[in-house]
C-alpha cells in the first residue's frame, strides 16, 4: 500500500474512499458520455441508436447506479467544503455525514420510479 | 514570517556541523533556519496547488446545480430517458441557454474530474515515470474531450 493513502480512520474514511470512487465512476461515464453524445454530428439515426443502448433495462439500472454515484459525490462534496470553510465545520462533520446519507436515501428512493419508469413501463405496462 | 531575529543565538554542541555557528571568539552564533539569503530564490514554489484546491471546491459548487439540474431534466421530467432522441437535443440546442448550460457544465466537470484524478494518479503510482505516463495520457484525453464536446455544442446542425 503507498505510503500515506490509507488511515486508520472511522466514518471519515470511508466517506473519503466512496468520494474518491465515485468521483473516478464518474470521470470514466462523462468520458464515454461526451463520445456518444458526439453522434449527434453524424446523423439523427446514429445517435438515436447509440440512445436505444440507454433504454435496455441493464443499462438503465446502471444509469440509476450512476445517479446514486452522483448524488453521493455531489452531497459529500458539499459536506467536504464546509468542513474546510465553515468554522464550525469540523466539529459537525460526522453529523454532516450522517444528514448527507440520510438525504441520499431519500433522494435515491425518490429517484428510483422516474429513473427507472422506461424499464418498469416495458416491463409491467403503464 | 519574520526575518527580524537577534543576531545571535546558542547553538548546542551537537549542532554546528555546519561550521557556521562557530564565530571567532568562541561565541556558538547560528544564523536562524530559514533566513532568506541573497541566494534563496525569491520564489521558491508557485501556488499552483493551491489554486486547484480552490478551484476544486469553486467547481463543486457550481456543478451541484449544473449536473444535478441536467439529471433532473434529462431523466426525470417528461417521461425521463424515453424521451431523449435527436429531436430532443436539437429542441434543447436551439436555445443559447442551454448551449451555454452545457458548455459550462462540460468544461468545469472535465477540469474538475481531471485535476481530480491527478490527485488519484499521485497518490497510486509511485514510480515517477508511471506518474508521467499516467498524466500525460490524462491531458491527452482531457483536452480531446473538452474540445470535441466544445466543437459538437457550437457546430450542431439540426438539418444534418
Ligand atoms: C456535482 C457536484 C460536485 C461536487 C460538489 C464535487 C466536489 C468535490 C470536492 C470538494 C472534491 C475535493 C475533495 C478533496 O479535496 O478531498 C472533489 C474531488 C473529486 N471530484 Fe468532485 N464534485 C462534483 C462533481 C464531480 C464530477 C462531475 C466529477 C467527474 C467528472 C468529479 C470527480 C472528482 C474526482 C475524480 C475527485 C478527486 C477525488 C479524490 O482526490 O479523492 N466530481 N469533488
Amino acid at each position: 500500500m503507498p505510503a500515506g493513502t490509507l488511515y486508520r480512520g472511522r466514518e471519515g474514511m470511508w466517506s473519503w474512499v466512496a468520494h474518491r470512487v465515485t468521483g473516478v465512476l464518474i470521470f470514466f461515464f462523462l468520458f464515454a458520455h461526451v463520445l456518444d453524445t458526439a453522434l449527434v454530428r453524424v446523423s439523427p439515426e446514429a445517435y438515436d441508436n447509440v440512445i436505444a443502448t440507454y433504454k435496455v433495462w441493464f443499462v438503465n439500472l446502471m444509469e440509476y447506479g450512476l445517479v446514486a454515484a452522483i448524488l453521493f459525490h455531489a452531497l459529500n462534496g458539499l459536506r467536504v467544503i464546509a468542513v474546510d470553510f465553515w468554522s464550525k465545520g469540523t466539529r459537525y462533520q460526522r453529523q454532516m455525514l450522517w444528514s448527507v446519507v440520510g438525504l441520499w436515501v431519500l433522494l435515491m428512493a425518490g429517484a428510483f420510479y422516474p429513473v427507472l419508469k422506461h424499464t418498469l413501463t416495458t416491463w409491467f405496462g403503464k | 514570517m519574520s526575518t527580524e531575529t537577534s543576531p545571535v543565538e546558542l547553538v548546542s554542541s551537537s549542532q554546528p556541523h555546519t561550521g557556521k555557528g562557530l564565530s571567532a571568539d568562541g561565541v556558538h552564533v547560528i544564523e536562524p533556519p530559514r533566513a532568506r539569503t541573497p541566494r534563496t530564490p525569491r520564489v521558491t514554489r508557485g501556488n499552483f496547488e493551491m489554486w486547484a484546491w480552490l478551484f476544486m471546491r469553486l467547481s463543486g459548487v457550481v456543478l451541484v446545480v449544473l449536473v444535478l439540474g441536467h439529471l433532473v431534466i434529462q431523466l426525470v421530467v417528461d417521461g425521463g430517458v424515453s424521451k431523449i432522441s435527436f429531436a430532443f437535443v436539437a429542441g434543447r440546442w436551439a436555445s443559447p441557454f442551454w448551449q451555454g448550460w452545457d458548455l459550462l457544465m462540460l468544461w468545469l466537470a472535465m477540469l474538475h474530474g481531471s485535476n481530480g484524478l491527478r490527485t488519484v494518479i499521485n497518490d497510486y503510482a509511485e514510480r515517477a515515470n508511471t506518474r508521467l505516463w499516467l498524466k500525460s495520457l490524462l491531458l491527452v484525453a482531457t483536452v480531446f474531450t473538452v474540445l470535441l464536446g466544445t466543437l459538437v455544442i457550437f457546430t450542431f446542425d439540426p438539418n444534418i
